[in-house]
């Protein structure tokens, strides 16, 4: 993962350096076209599955509090507590450590990092590395849980919502955000899926496709910088 | 601008007598034989042909001559002789296929691609919505069409293009609190929300049972667009039209606003654009374009089409088309479109022609490979598109033989 960060770093937004955001984008959406055909040439297109050595067998927690209790699986505990894991880990790395500092006043101003004498280029390893192990992590996880295919790509478009409903700069804002859209988008389907189909003579439900990026919208129209960002962001 | 073309050096050998020193020096550049004779004469010819193209002589005496679209006497000639050719030549000698599964999708994604180039390079709003606002487009034309049976098409196409144009500017509307990332977020919402209003909300499909549409042959003055030449004639009139059309808009006071905008929005705001007008009405336009396109999509190219025709992976396509033509570049719309039509196909074709055996998910797969190295190959060589190679070019052959 970390080779591969680098790779992309170096061959790709290296040159790209001082280029507009759209080109960015672009760019990173070449490189998933071009690692998506990549690896259905390699490994071709079956799913696979990824056994972690986790029993799946749903265990019953709380039922002493309250009758009934509530069955959860041991692999959602692993998941919950991995991810509760790296966000502790990379809140502490973002605020205690040099090299997460660095990274937050690259995030801020270049041009001012730089001239204090934060070495970009490595920075910009360091980001590509952190963000594909995270990545890795999360990916992992949901393929333990849905069997590994190409799909999979199509869960990153979603993290686009979660961020901007915790905000961009926060870690403990993605979990949060997280949550309200995971939660949220299922309750939907539940809650005002039906209502819909109702009124408006739907075939079906699914709403859960668009539910997270609506919210995300009107969060966006009320408060532009999410739940936990930094009030700093590019005002029209 | 106007510098004289380069004087050739003289054939003729220099008159004998006087200034001997000068020909001490020309001599050892003076053709040795008849054979190098030949060859200089052959290069002169060749730098004559390549220098027909300048612009010396020709005065603007007007400020209207002087403001005109192609100010270039052969630039006009050339428009000239292209939209000659592919009125008139190109329905005769094309092949079926080639206007069914080239052309005719190269036009309309070239219109899709211009009006996208109107929010994206001129104004400078990303969007990654315009494939829900070309089904839009496509959809109320549906609509339309079989509920006021017997409406001539091309106004349907306008209407088209005004439902896809409110929707656009509903979902524009985010644009004036944020910009770049955030506004691609916002617009992909629509896309989002458009890819599930038509497949489920049965209203929009007539009830069709399988959710997907079909529509008949267009029936325009008499005659009906059931042959592939006449599908390709209708379309390209249609995106001749909105391309000179697009290419004045962009020039006049409303694009120019537009520019503003997208230059330095807090500049324009203190010199008196406002950023509502002027970003609305370029969602509006752009929409109005694209709606008019998707229009087109379903009707004449389609033909029959379901919701998963206008999905995220259109509104990606038109995003690189615009970026690989060049952003605000009326001419890269079609370059674009024309890169991203046609690579798929050779891509395609290229194994079976190189005599490689390939299973043809092997194929699709490398063909995905591919396509996305050449969008970081383009983003990184030449981050201002084909358009930009073009206007090179001819910078370059306007100065030819020199560099400068």
């Amino acid at each position: 993962m970390v080779i591969l960060a680098w790779l992309i770093e170096r061959l790709v937004l290296r040159p790209l350096v001082n280029q507009e955001a759209i080109a960015l984008l672009m760019a990173t959406l070449g490189v998933t076209y071009f690692l998506d055909g990549f690896g259905q040439t390699v490994w071709g297109s079956d799913i696979y599955k990824i056994n972690l050595g986790i029993a799946k067998e749903p265990v019953m927690i709380l039922d002493r509090l309250f009758q009934g209790g509530i069955l959860v699986n041991k692999e959602d505990f692993v998941a919950a507590i991995a991810a509760a894991a790296l966000v502790a880990g990379l809140a502490l790395f973002f605020q205690k450590t040099p090299t997460g500092r660095a990274l937050r006043a690259v995030a801020d101003d270049h041009q001012a990092a730089q001239s204090i004498g934060i070495p970009l280029n490595r920075i910009w390893v360091i980001v590509w590395s952190v963000a594909g192990v995270v990545a890795l992590v999360a990916g992992v996880i949901w393929g333990a849980k849905l069997g590994v295919q190409f799909s999979i790509s199509q869960v990153a478009l979603k993290a686009l919502p979660v961020v901007i409903l915790g905000g961009f700069t926060s870690v403990p804002g993605a979990i949060i955000g997280g949550l309200i859209i995971g939660v949220g988008e299922k309750m939907a389907e539940v809650f005002l899926g039906p209502v819909l189909v109702k009124a408006f003579d739907l075939a079906g439900g699914g709403i859960e496709n668009w539910f997270a990026y609506m919210l995300a919208l009107l969060f966006l129209l009320v408060r532009p910088e999410g739940l936990f960002g930094e009030k700093h962001i590019d005002r029209v | 601008m106007n510098e004289g073309p380069p004087t050739p050096p003289p054939p003729t050998p220099p008159p004998g007598g006087g200034g001997g020193n000068d020909r001490a020096r020309e001599k050892p550049h003076l053709p040795a034989s008849g054979e190098g004779g030949r060859n200089r004469r052959l290069r002169l010819k060749a730098s004559r042909a390549l220098m027909l193209y300048r612009e010396n002589g020709q005065f603007k005496t007007t400020y209207a001559a002087d403001q005109q679209m192609l100010p270039i006497r052969q630039d006009q000639l050339f428009m000239v002789a292209l939209v000659v050719f592919a009125f008139a030549v190109v329905p005769f000698i094309a092949s079926d296929y080639l206007i069914r599964a080239i052309l005719i999708p190269f036009l309309i994604l070239s219109l899709a691609a211009l009006g996208l180039n109107i929010l994206t390079g001129y104004c400078g709003q990303v969007s990654l919505g315009h494939g829900a606002f070309m089904a839009v487009g496509a959809y109320a034309a549906y609509n339309i069409a079989i509920r006021v049976p017997g409406l001539n098409f091309l106004v349907v196409l306008v209407l088209a293009g005004l439902a896809a144009a409110l929707v656009g500017m509903i979902f524009g509307i985010p644009s004036l609190r944020i910009k770049g990332l955030y506004l691609a977020v916002a617009t992909l919402a629509a896309q989002f929300f458009f890819d599930w209003v038509f497949a489920r909300v049965k209203w929009f499909t007539n009830y069709a049972p399988s959710g997907s549409v079909s529509v008949p042959n267009i029936e325009l003055f008499g005659f009906v667009l059931n042959t592939p030449q006449r599908k390709y004639l209708f379309v390209l009139a249609i995106v001749a039209l909105f391309a000179l059309l697009a290419k004045n808009l962009v020039r006049a006071r409303v694009g120019r606003s537009w520019t503003a905008i997208r230059d330095m929005d807090v500049a324009a705001e203190v010199i008196g654009i406002r950023p509502m007008a002027a970003k609305l009405s370029a969602f509006a336009v752009s929409s109005f374009y694209v709606g008019v396109a998707g229009a087109l999509w379903g009707f004449i190219h389609l033909g029959s089409w379901e919701p998963l025709a206008f999905s995220i992976t259109l509104s990606l396509n038109l995003l690189f088309m615009i970026i690989i033509g060049g952003l605000g570049s009326i001419l890269g719309s079609f370059f674009g479109a024309a890169f991203i039509v046609v690579l798929p196909i050779l891509l395609n074709q290229a194994p079976t022609w190189l005599g490689i055996p390939m299973s043809t998910s092997m194929i699709s797969h490398l063909e995905f490979m591919i396509f996305g190295a050449l969008i970081i190959f383009f983003l990184i060589a030449e981050p201002n598109g084909l358009a930009r190679l073009w206007a090179i070019g001819k910078e370059k052959l306007r100065l030819w033989p020199f560099p400068h």
